[in-house]
């Protein structure tokens, strides 16, 4: 599904990502951990299309075609969804509509009819309800007033509705407390399917007990040093980074 | 940046004006230039009592020893006033007494526009007085109002049919001499609407008039007057669009609204003249006098949305002069590329108790200036007189300009007057965030100022804030892609 290959990227001439490579196949759920600033979520951004990174070299094949020629709606309507680390406020406009607007425009691109009002609500109804999120959330401006949890909820309720091949989770369970993250991490769950792939970056490993990874990889200065399934995300919380950064500049001096 | 933001602005801010078309109907003219023949001309060609012509005359004596104000933040060239036409008249053929005997050139023209004057009439049941250049040729719906005892019609109409009104009410609340652009209204003006609701009738339908420019090098001199006797309420519609010109084209209008006791007047306006290319070159200079007057416990609210004009000048005011009395001003200025605007409102607290609410909302792009102009007056009267204004102002891109110059003059110590300012810019992360979930970059900008004008856009009658939030959407984005 997706294939990234050597991929450098850099913003404002520093360089952050150094080469990564990684390939997610049709159900996978990856988990990238990595100590700060070791270009995580610059890789959510880079795979969202993000125009303050620059890719400088290497590809990133996503089902067949090359995703760094398209724009970010044009990665969206293939199926890309990122949640965002810090979701904006968009005043005035309501989730609602904002949601519709997302789905036509998407339906628009593929050639579709719009969405009719009686199947766009049957949706928003069913989808709200997998993250607990309120009727009266679904009605208020995007993200407007919202709590931090309330913001990651609408992030995996924007992603449900939308439906991606491939979602990228972004630092999701940052500023949420253990219900909240127990409420998102059983939404995404239920997103999971055969078809859909997740990259879920995250720091801590408490996120990976309630969404469990196929795979873990741990990123470090913008590559990633190593590989393993989840028991590698409990012994990160055990031992901490120290030991792969020394194993990874052994490598590199 | 997320997304190359001056890339977009331009794309957008080079669509070209999709309004811009000209209607070829030939045209009856005045000479070049200003002088008290030329008005002796209008007055007589409008057949006008002897009266119309005085008070055209003092207000021209009045104009000629006025100095053209320049504390507006505008900068443009001065218009040369002894090189406009004051009177141009679409050639009648005959008196019209349905829209079927309308000119189909100009049913077209409005076509084109979207405004179908049938359509108009059939799905929403407004009664248009269509204004083309000075004259007007079509009013419909008036037998309706008839029966109500609404007079809605061509200024001209009420000059000749309603003379006891007319000349009670012009220039009671904006003086021949109030300002030069208001003074040389008072002389030339060739026509415009009328208004007037009977005793406790409430008009059951939106009174509405599209205004259009369409001679060139035609000056327009609009005069409005709206006139709702005791505890009658109307809500008026006011709409325009024109032609893509090479001239700069002044247009100085005069609105006069009296609100007697109880009464209520909602004013709104969809104002969209033509702004001048991307250079700034051509657009239609709008100078404008808007006012109204309320007596006791009566209400006026203007709600403009403007997004045209290459330079504009408007204060809708309220003269608050009855005890209770209410003043609502609730705005939305968009420019563009090289559009001036400094737009804002006057609220005259002298009555007891009087309340004032503002919301302004400007929206700056391109190369643009636009700036609020307020002024909240509580003379020592005003006991318990209450005001409270928001100015916010949205840029978009760097190259624009956004100006708040509120001024608050208060007399008496037991009134109150909050005010409340924000700046802020669309943010690259919200059009990102837009584009993620993928909405292009037009809907997107399209989507964040709507959002941003909708406590605005919600006080305009439901027909006019679908047409308000497409003029938004037009104005900012044009055609990407």
């Amino acid at each position: 599904m997706l294939n990234i290959k050597d991929l450098h990227a850099s913003i404002e001439g520093k360089e952050i990502l150094k080469g990564l490579s990684l390939e997610v196949k049709p159900g996978e759920v990856h988990a990238i951990m990595g100590p700060n600033g070791s270009g995580k979520s610059t890789l959510a951004s880079v795979l969202a299309g993000n125009e303050d990174f620059e890719v400088t070299s290497g590809s990133v094949d996503f089902l067949g075609n090359d995703l760094l020629e398209l724009g970010p709606d044009e990665r969206s309507h293939a199926g890309v969804f990122l949640a965002f680390q810090y979701p904006v406020e968009i005043p005035g406009v309501s989730n609602i509509n904002f949601l519709k607007a997302a789905i036509n425009e998407r339906r628009e691109a593929l050639g579709e009819e719009p969405i009719t009002a009686k199947e766009f609500l049957k949706q928003v109804k069913e989808k709200a309800s997998l993250v607990e999120l309120d009727n009266k959330l679904t009605n208020r401006s995007v993200n407007e007033g919202f709590s931090g949890g309330e913001k990651k909820r609408n992030e995996i309720f924007q992603m449900a509705m939308l439906e991606p091949k491939l979602a990228i989770l972004d630092e999701t369970d940052s500023g949420l407390d253990i219900d909240a993250l127990r409420i998102v991490a059983n939404g995404v769950n239920q997103l999971r399917s055969k078809e859909r792939s997740f990259v879920v970056v995250t720091h801590y490993q408490r996120l990976l007990d309630h969404i469990v990874p196929d795979f873990v990889h741990v990123l470090y200065d913008g590559k990633i040093v190593k590989t393993g399934g989840k028991e590698l995300a409990l012994e990160l919380e055990e031992k901490g980074y120290d030991w792969i950064k020394k194993e990874a500049d052994a490598v590199t001096a | 940046m997320a997304v190359d933001e001056n890339q977009i602005i331009d794309e957008v801010t080079k669509a070209p004006y999709k309004y811009g078309f000209t209607t070829n109907i030939a045209s009856d003219k005045a000479p070049l230039g200003i002088n008290e023949d030329i008005i002796r001309l209008i007055s007589m060609k409008k057949k006008e009592p002897e009266w119309m012509l005085d008070f055209r005359l003092e207000s021209y004596r009045k104009w000629t020893e006025m100095i053209e104000p320049e504390w507006a933040h505008v900068h443009y060239e001065k218009p040369k006033f002894q090189e406009i036409h004051y009177y141009a008249a679409p050639q009648p053929k005959k008196k019209l007494d349905s829209l079927d005997e309308v000119d189909p050139e100009l049913l077209d023209t409005f076509k084109k526009l979207g405004i179908s004057v049938d359509e108009q009439k059939r799905l929403t049941g407004v009664a248009i007085d269509v204004v083309m250049d000075s004259v007007s040729v079509a009013t419909t719906f008036k037998e309706k109002l008839a029966e109500l005892g609404i007079i809605f019609c061509s200024f001209s109409e009420a000059v000749q049919n309603h003379p006891e009104l007319v000349k009670k009410y012009i220039g009671s609340v904006v003086p021949k001499s109030d300002n030069f652009y208001a003074a040389l209204n008072s002389a030339v003006f060739t026509d415009g609407s009328f208004a007037y609701i009977p005793p406790g009738v409430r008009c059951p339908m939106e009174l509405s008039t599209y205004f259009r420019i369409n001679e060139a090098n035609t000056g327009q001199f609009e005069r409005t007057l709206v006139v709702a006797d005791k505890g009658s309420y109307v809500s008026y519609l006011e709409g325009c669009t024109a032609p893509m010109r090479d001239e700069n084209q002044l247009h100085a209008a005069v609105v006069e609204l009296v609100a007697l006791d109880d009464a209520e007047i909602k004013y709104s306006t969809v104002q969209n003249w033509y702004p001048g290319d991307e250079d700034g070159k051509g657009g239609i200079y709008n100078f404008v006098t808007k006012r109204g007057l309320c007596e006791t416990n009566a209400k006026i609210s203007w709600t403009q949305v403007e997004t045209g004009s290459a330079v504009t000048w408007k204060y809708p005011s309220c003269i608050l002069k009855g005890d209770n009395s209410v003043g609502e001003f609730y705005s939305v200025a968009v420019t563009n590329n090289r559009q001036q605007a400094d737009t804002g409102t006057k609220m005259i607290h002298i009555g007891k108790n009087t309340k004032s609410t503002i919301i302004s909302k400007g929206i700056s792009a391109g190369k643009s200036q636009n700036s609020y102009r307020g002024l909240v007056k509580i003379n020592k009267g005003a006991t318990n007189a209450r005001n409270f204004s928001q100015c916010d102002s949205l840029l978009m891109g760097d190259r624009c300009g956004a100006h708040t110059f509120p001024y608050i003059e208060t007399s008496n110590s037991s009134a109150k007057v909050e005010h409340e300012a924000t700046t802020s810019k669309i943010g690259e992360d919200q059009i990102f965030y837009c584009l993620q979930r993928g909405i292009s970059e037009e809907k997107a900008i399209s989507l964040i100022v709507n959002g941003y004008a909708k406590d605005v856009l919600n006080k305009l009658p439901m027909e006019f804030a679908v047409e308000a939030q497409k003029l938004l959407a037009i104005s900012l984005e044009g055609s990407v892609g």
